[in-house]
């Protein structure tokens, strides 16, 4: 159900759609000026939006940049802000939102948001904080033709039935390292142990508090079967991040890979690989612990929000500008960039993966304004224990340590 | 030269120092001292595209009350420089009391993030500090020795490690080594081990990075010794061959003491660079194997994206004290022989 609800992203959107033509921009002659990281679908939503109201406008200037999440907070803190919108994810939006750097959306979506639907609207106690537009989430990549030489012939859905697949993979001599993720020290790193212990049923904190409790069971069990993993896994691994798990796959020489939904379409395309390769490769659900579990995975999004430091106005217009962008024309138009949230989008082989880790019931990324701390704290800690220096419970209780000490300079923790 | 002279001749120079160096230190150790207010958390409801989910927030109104009151943050003293992430002074404790053997307590030592990538930083500096000035002072006699016509060519290729940006050279070193590069793949071959990875272990990983260091730098080296070679008199060189010195003794004993001014400022450059070694590390993606103190400073400025000024500055502060206790030695002895040639 919930799937139906993600991609048929309410009926209402199609009226938005035969709009398009005389966009609503909003107010005219404004400055719009947007940041936003640099990938595909970022630039068709931005684009479609400067093509609708660049017109209407006096200025619109898009800064397309991997390093957005850094200089946002600075950018959007003088009054009037750099830019008048930045797109965000579920761990930028709390980073804007500590400071108080968003405005809520309510009556923006009542002036000229009508259409959105409301599973797309990012709210925090009823504020409308962000409108999301695409998803993304980490899941499995298998090779089937590997699999079936070792005679497995369906993707494997818990770790163990991967771990299990990748003894045979090396066993049978066809690959020493079949598995490849992300676990390049640092956020990465913290990243895939997320994944693995959200699978576990971990909680990342005492509810309520910024107290940690990775220190746990679920902690415990989920590094446990992170080394299992990394056992099959590339010696390097420590230094690999996306760019690299993506040309390990492309050179054919991995069968099994927990990397990001995103990879999928660039994967599975005719450049950059063998025709052996791209055809073989299946996407699928995020493993799970138990049959049927929860998707070791965590859920993203990506939105559009609007500054608090801006006039009245140029907010309106970019408001405007922005959702005139979310058609199905525009999905149409780029439909394999994305796991669009909106109507028009049809998930391809490349948006399988993530649409089975939906399903499947897998956690969000915690929009917890501490967790940035706590992710940093794990990236850089972790290293010891997967190099093998440190057993499980001292890795995380050093984590602990490192957040904790964090958190209290931050103010988190007294 | 008057005093009042003297004070309107260095008075442009005074105020540039004054303002773009100590005052910014000053502000440094400052905002060291103090730590963000309590962030007011409140329980909230989170709703987005994958349902909704109690979650915390910040309370705005409340966490800027505290932050107009004192704009500066909390003032924490020492506290920041004396924490975990620092000097660690009670979790040296706790290791000295827990653990039975020096080895363990090392261990416990090593695991602390400062004291690691103090080892890492200081093993770093003594390591290639010296092996450029042997190796910067070879190049220079070697090339010295050449015949004209060569010397060009061989001053040019010489130098072009530096000007290679260093994220850029570390990043070609870094893929050249990968198991599929030029170098990494004919190690395997001659190692006879098709996993051997330079890149997987704690050990090749500092060798990596010492080398490019020593690969970097040496020009530097070399080059100030050049020039000094262009100045040793003829004259001594002269006469201590005919009192029947060997080629080894008269670098020995005559250019070296020669050069012995220009040895000191090269090692005094060396050891200031080389204690802020950084950009290696990150192009080597060695973050699980080699930190530096100023990879720290980078990490708590960048990683969690709530940037600990705090930490970054102590932590900034102490690197300074480093440096100057580490060039002390060398200092000291300028200014001794500074005194002696005055009287």
């Amino acid at each position: 159900m919930l799937i139906k609800k993600l991609f048929v992203a309410g009926a209402m959107a199609g009226l938005m759609g035969t709009t398009a033509y005389a966009a609503d921009c909003g107010p005219s002659d404004q400055s719009i000026r947007i940041l936003a990281s640099d990938f595909p679908a970022i630039h068709a939503v931005a684009g479609t939006a400067e093509g609708n109201c660049a017109e209407a406008a006096s200025e619109f200037s898009r800064n397309h940049t991997t390093e957005a999440r850094q200089i946002m907070n600075a950018a959007l803190t003088p009054d009037p802000a750099e830019y008048t919108s930045v797109i965000v994810a579920n761990s930028t939006l709390t980073q804007l939102m500590n400071d108080g750097l968003v405005r809520p959306l309510n009556d923006l979506i009542e002036s000229h948001g009508q259409n959105i639907p409301d599973n797309l609207k990012i709210a925090i106690d009823g504020n409308v904080m962000a409108i999301a537009f695409m998803a993304n989430a980490q899941h499995l990549f298998s090779r089937s033709d590997i699999l079936a030489q070792v005679g497995i012939d369906s993707a494997p859905s818990t770790y163990d039935e991967v771990i299990e697949a990748a003894k045979a993979i090396r066993d049978a001599g066809i690959m020493e390292y079949p598995i490849v993720m992300n676990l390049k020290t640092g956020w990465n790193v913290g990243e895939s142990f997320n994944l693995v212990f959200l699978a576990h049923g971990g909680e990342f904190f005492k509810p309520g508090t910024a107290e940690p409790t990775v220190n746990s069971e679920a902690g415990i069990a989920a590094l446990e079967t992170l080394k299992a993993m990394v056992e099959y896994a590339h010696p390097d691994h420590l230094t690999q991040a996306s760019n690299e798990t993506q040309g390990l796959w492309e050179a054919g020489e991995a069968a099994l890979g927990i990397m990001w939904g995103s990879r999928g379409a660039p994967i599975l395309d005719d450049e950059g690989s063998s025709a052996e390769v791209t055809s073989n490769t299946v996407l699928s659900a995020a493993p799970s612990v138990e049959p049927g579990g929860i998707p070791g995975a965590t859920l993203w999004w990506d939105g559009f929000t609007i500054s608090t430091n801006v006039s009245d106005a140029e907010a309106e217009a970019t408001f405007a500008a922005l959702a005139s962008a979310l058609t199905p024309e525009m999905v149409a138009a780029n439909n394999d960039d994305a796991v669009w949230l909106l109507e028009g989008f049809t998930p391809g082989p490349a948006a399988a993966g993530v649409a089975a880790t939906v399903q499947g019931g897998a956690q969000p990324y915690p929009m917890l304004p501490q967790i940035g701390l706590l992710h940093a704290a794990l990236g850089s800690e972790l290293s010891d224990f997967l190099k093998g220096d440190e057993s499980a419970e001292k890795a995380l209780a050093d984590v602990e340590a490192a957040y904790r000490t964090a958190a209290k300079e931050a103010g988190f923790l007294q | 030269m008057k005093h009042r002279t003297f004070f309107w001749f260095i008075l442009p120079t005074l105020s540039a120092m004054i303002l773009f160096i100590a005052l910014p230190i000053v502000s440094v150790f400052i905002q060291s001292l103090f730590v963000q207010h309590e962030q007011v958390l409140v329980v909230s409801e989170s709703c987005g595209p994958f349902g909704c989910k109690e979650s915390t927030s910040v309370d705005l109104e409340a966490t800027q009350k505290l932050r107009d009151e004192a704009p500066l943050g909390k003032f924490n003293g020492l506290g920041t420089y004396t924490n975990r992430s620092h000097l660690a002074f009670a979790e040296i404790g706790e290791a000295w009391a827990n653990t039975e053997t020096m080895g363990e307590f090392w261990r416990e030592l090593g695991d602390l993030p400062f004291y690691n990538a103090l080892t890492f930083t200081l093993a770093y500096t003594f390591i290639v500090t010296p092996m450029v000035l042997i190796l910067g002072m070879a190049v220079a006699v070697g090339v010295n020795t050449l015949p004209r016509k060569l010397k060009g060519a061989a001053i040019f290729v010489s130098l072009l490690p530096f000007l290679v940006t260093p994220l850029v050279g570390s990043l070609i070193l870094f893929w050249m080594v990968d198991g599929d590069g030029v170098i990494g793949a004919t190690i395997q071959n001659i190692f006879n081990d098709p996993n051997l990875s330079l890149k997987a272990s704690t050990g090749l990983m500092w060798f990596m990075l010492m080398v490019y260091g020593v690969w970097h730098t040496l020009p530097f080296s070399f080059i100030t010794f050049y020039a000094g070679l262009q100045t040793v008199p003829a004259d001594t060189m002269e006469a201590a061959q005919i009192d029947g010195a060997s080629k080894w003794q008269r670098l020995v004993y005559v250019v070296v003491p020669h050069l012995m001014p220009l040895v000191t400022f090269v090692t005094l450059m060396l050891i200031m660079d080389n204690l802020r070694v950084f950009e290696p590390i990150v192009s080597f993606s060695a973050e699980a194997h080699a930190r530096s103190l100023s990879w720290i400073i980078f990490n708590d400025l960048r990683e969690s994206g709530n940037p600990l000024y705090g930490s970054a500055g102590a932590t900034s502060l102490i690197t300074i004290f480093l440096v100057v206790i580490l060039m002390m030695p060398v200092l000291v002895r300028t200014w001794r022989d500074f005194t002696r040639k005055s009287h």
